[in-house]
């Protein structure tokens, strides 16, 4: 048998809370540390405990981490899903499982290994009993890096990291890895070809999710004020900051510069954050669709106000209460033009762990500049899976507060200001901030119709003079945006535009279409709406453009069909929701499907002209 | 303060050096005898004799009639009119920006009692540094005479027959949702309106003011609660109330001399000295407002005076424990973690 090193994926079947997701993180980290490239997915339910769950872990030579829909390596520790599990056992994979599950083996294709997890557990003493059920997830741990061949140093430098030094819980979970192991060296004999083996790919790297980065991020961009409302799958963000905001804004004198606040809901989050902002706090939510939905009348009144505020949107599978455990590309739309009346969005799209963070300070710079709220829209992919990721960086440029007039700016205008003039022609006004003692500094702040001054005015050329100069502001945002991440390819006429977390099963996909189908392809991955010119420019320079996402409608294609409709012809949509992370196989053969839609619709249509031509028929459809 | 008047300075200027015109706003754009203009003018009272510099005050409101009045007062503090019931969130997330300016707000009952209970029981709970103005005349106005929650069972209005519902007391609830102050007065009754609100103003922490304002074009008919001639016959007023500033500046006016009074000393040094009418009425005991709320709901009493007090209990940006200088002046270098902090943080993950 031929061995298989380092390219495999490993799923574990287990019940929702049961303590699986230490074991699992445990083998990912372990074989992240073994400098092999590895991603995981959690597939979790929408409940406590009890309902399965699964975790799906890609070791990749290549450094492919987008999700595989094939897994070589099942481990069964829920009789309610064994069933399924079996059956998902890829041709020649292995079939780990625990053996007080009494329901029959129907695969011959496979090798199985049945474990006495509770029995090892039983026999192991120094696990207390109450503890016997979480440790025992540890066994599939040690049974598999017997088996594969994982490293024990570095699940035991895992187990460390999990339980931040805390040596009983360490020595209780590593005891139990050790136990699995032992029985495996000596009661299994190896029948599968998968094997780990150590590398160096991963030197320099870190591993986080996305919701920490974009929380340490905002704190590194100066975050003051955090109002939200706990949701999956954005709790974590606001979570997070609440976890490293002592540690990064630590003050000699024991006091805070800022304040996290949980609301009473997510109209109160985005309140209490639009009057943050309004009084001149870096000031942000987290959220996801159905609270972005919720907060969708105060996102209006902050566009119109024209108040900064950072509004973080880790989608979710809609509509309505949806799948609130799976991931989506799916609020995409509704976020750009959210609210009612004429209004736009300034939407930020990170692709990675780094753009969350990045994004994560950029957000505010861009906000209080553009004097708007910004919405970042991450995904549960990204947001609370663990990743592969360089360090973060420090930021790069020095705040931008945006036009602000101080006391000493009113008295050197004496006074001469106007809350919503255009004075610079860039449809950017100045704006003072609460607190300003200057008499002449204040201005009324209304969603009501408003003049240069802030005054209330229903006068009708005032109302649409308003209305242009935001468009204009619009127009001007787009130099401060961030540009698309562009992988050209030399002589591709075929174009792929998608955004967010789809990057990997993309770049696989790429390989792959141009390997085996003979497609070259060159790649956009748009990180802004409305988008920065270099989106024009990719759109010209490609015949066919496809548009990847993961929706059912096509979200990003509509946006780029109405930014582009000379184009809108040769942007093509592969749009697909279903929950689950894009994969390199979906992006293959959606691409594919259109390509052969395109040929066929191409090769219809001449045969019609002909058709046409011969027999001067009204036409046969 | 620098701006205190020199000897010899014009006796209607204040303690701040500002005349009383300097507390005014826009021209009204209300019904004319409305209880809304009359609560404005007594702010714009109770501000400039309070010597509070207006840069010091934020205005908040949502939307309705009432929310409107926030530009009939002092023009040169900043002011929010947000979303309809939505301005208890507006006014929690505006006032960390500077926690030394004290917020004033004023709302409906349609704005409070129906479309903004969830924030108004909240903003209670988190005891914010503000004062609380409902403008309450169980109506709609702005959108022409419906029924408000706070409209009593049985009132009959002109297009919308009889309202079938009970009336929520804004007061009770904000007892309730363990508001720190709490207080009731009529429109009519001017003199106790502006002790009140001298006395709300001076509180730490959440002040609600519940203040019958009748609407003569909607609901001002000789039974109906909210009128002007109902709150006249109506009103209990549980004490006199009279607000004494810091320092003394204001001697009473008559020497008190029955037993039954009360003074609540205030976190600034300033009392309120309450003179109890028909009987002891003790505004710090929960269990004996509640009874008293009640009861005046049985007998169809509008009991108004300070209902209730916590002077103990801190205020929302207390319990955040911010640093003194305003959150909004902190400059990059306060909020902006040091460049070594990134190698730490990337140490921190795995």
């Amino acid at each position: 048998m031929n061995k298989i090193v380092n390219d495999f994926s490993i799923i574990v079947g287990t019940k929702n809370g049961s303590g699986s997701s230490t074991a699992n993180n445990t083998i990912l980290r372990a074989i992240f540390k073994m400098g092999i490239p590895v991603s995981g997915k959690n597939l979790f339910p929408s409940n406590i405990q009890g309902l399965p769950t699964w975790y799906t872990i890609r070791a990749s030579k290549d450094g492919f981490t987008a999700r595989r829909e094939e897994q070589e390596i099942v481990v069964a520790m829920n009789p309610d899903s064994f069933t399924r599990d079996l059956a998902s056992v890829a041709p020649g994979g292995a079939f780990f499982y625990s053996d007080d599950i009494k329901q029959p083996i129907t695969r011959a294709d496979i090798a199985v290994y049945p474990m006495p997890v509770k029995k090892i557990v039983r026999d192991d003493h120094s696990i207390p009993s109450d503890f016997r059920d979480l440790v025992g997830n540890m066994v599939y741990v040690g049974v598999l890096a017997q088996m594969i061949g994982i490293d024990t140093e570095t699940i035991h430098a895992a187990l460390s990291f999990h339980f931040k030094g805390k040596q009983k819980p360490i020595d209780m979970n590593f005891n139990a890895v050790k136990a699995g192991a032992e029985w495996a060296k000596t009661n299994l004999q190896k029948k599968d070809p998968f094997y780990l083996e150590p590398m160096d790919k991963t030197d320099g790297l870190i591993m986080a999710d996305g919701n920490t980065a974009a929380a340490i991020g905002s704190i590194f961009g100066g975050a003051q004020f955090v109002a939200w409302y706990p949701i999956t799958p954005a709790s974590s963000l606001a979570e997070a900051m609440n976890d490293y905001f002592p540690m990064l804004r630590k003050r000699e004198d024991g006091k805070y510069t800022y304040a996290v606040v949980q609301a009473e809901d997510e109209l109160a989050a985005i309140g209490m954050a639009v009057g943050a902002g309004w009084s001149g706090l870096r000031a942000m939510t987290s959220t996801s669709g159905p609270g972005l939905s919720l907060m969708t009348e105060f996102a209006g009144l902050a566009y119109y106000a024209e108040v900064p505020l950072v509004i973080w949107d880790v989608q979710r599978i809609g509509p309505s209460t949806g799948l609130p455990t799976r991931t989506s590309q799916a609020d995409l739309t509704f976020a750009s033009t959210i609210g009612h009346g004429d209004s736009e969005s300034l939407i930020l799209l990170p692709g990675n762990i780094n753009e969350c963070f990045d994004f994560g300070w950029q957000s505010f710079d861009i906000s209080e500049r553009l004097q708007t709220p910004v919405f970042v829209l991450s995904d549960l992919d990204m947001g609370m899976n663990q990743w592969m990721s360089k360090p973060f960086e420090y930021p790069n440029t020095p705040m931008d507060r945006g036009k602000v007039l101080w006391e000493k700016d009113i008295e050197e205008l004496k006074g001469n200001w106007g809350r919503y003039l255009d004075k610079d022609g860039d449809g950017i006004p100045y704006r003072t901030i609460p607190g300003n003692k200057h008499p002449l500094s204040s201005y009324f702040t209304r969603g009501t119709g408003h003049d240069e001054q802030a005054r209330y005015t229903e006068d009708q050329v005032v109302f649409h003079r308003n209305m242009e100069r935001l468009k204009q502001k619009f127009v001007t945002a787009k130099k401060y945006l961030p540009e698309s991440v562009t992988h050209m390819t030399e002589g591709a006429k075929v174009g792929i535009i998608a955004y967010g977390s789809t990057e990997a099963a993309i770049n696989e996909a790429r390989i792959q279409l141009e390997n085996e189908h003979g497609m070259k392809t060159s790649f956009m991955r748009v990180r802004a709406v409305p988008f920065t010119p270099d989106v024009d420019e990719f759109v010209k320079a490609h015949d066919q453009i496809y548009v990847v996402e993961m929706n059912r409608d096509g979200q990003l294609h509509k946006l780029l069909s109405l930014a582009y409709p000379e184009s809108a012809i040769s942007l093509i949509s592969v749009a697909f929701g279903d929950g689950m992370p894009a994969s390199a196989r979906w992006v293959r053969k959606g691409i594919l499907a259109k390509a052969n839609g395109v040929r066929l619709a191409r090769k219809s249509t001449a045969t019609k002209k002909k058709a046409v031509k011969s027999n001067g028929s009204k036409g046969a459809n | 303060m620098s701006q205190l008047p020199m000897a010899g300075a014009p006796a209607n200027v204040n303690l701040v050096g500002l005349a009383k015109n300097d507390y005014r706003g826009n021209p009204t754009t209300l019904c004319q005898g409305c209880g809304h203009n009359s609560i404005s003018n007594q702010i714009i009272s109770a501000m400039y004799e309070m010597n509070v510099l207006p840069e010091d005050v934020l205005k908040f409101s949502g939307i309705g009639c009432s929310s409107k009045s926030p530009t009939y007062f002092m023009n040169r503090s900043f002011g929010f009119n947000s979303l309809h019931g939505r301005m208890p969130s507006i006014a929690t997330g505006g006032l960390f920006g500077d926690h030394k300016l004290k917020g004033v707000a004023v709302s409906g009952d349609g704005d409070t009692a129906s479309i903004g209970m969830g924030q108004f029981k909240h903003i209670m709970r988190r005891n914010v540094n503000m004062v609380y103005i409902i403008e309450n005349n169980g109506v709609y106005g702005l959108t022409k005479g419906q029924f408000s929650a706070t409209a009593e069972r049985g009132l009959q209005l002109k297009k919308q027959g009889t309202n079938p519902y009970m009336p929520i007391d804004l007061c009770m609830e904000a007892v309730i949702s363990n508001a720190t102050f709490v207080a009731r007065s009529f429109a009519g009754n001017p003199k106790q309106v502006k002790e009140l609100l001298k006395a709300a103003f001076a509180h730490t922490g959440i002040a609600v003011l519940d203040i019958i304002s009748p609407c003569v074009t909607f609901n001002n008919n000789e039974t109906a609660y909210h009128s002007y001639a109902w709150g006249k016959e109506h009103e209990e007023p549980l004490h006199d109330i009279t607000y004494i500033p810091p320092r003394n500046e204001i001697v009473l006016e008559e020497e008190m001399k029955e037993g039954e009074i009360r003074e609540v000393a205030m976190h600034d040094g300033s009392v309120i000295i309450l003179k109890n009418l028909e009987k002891h009425y003790d505004p710090t005991n929960r269990f004996e407002v509640l009874h008293t709320l009640e009861e005046a709901q049985r007998n169809n009493w509008l009991a108004t005076g300070l209902i209730y007090i916590a002077t103990d209990r801190p205020t929302l940006f207390d319990t955040y424990q911010l640093v003194d200088t305003p959150l909004n002046r902190l400059t990059e270098a306060d909020i902006r973690p040091a460049p070594d902090m990134i190698d730490k943080i990337n140490a921190l993950m795995f």
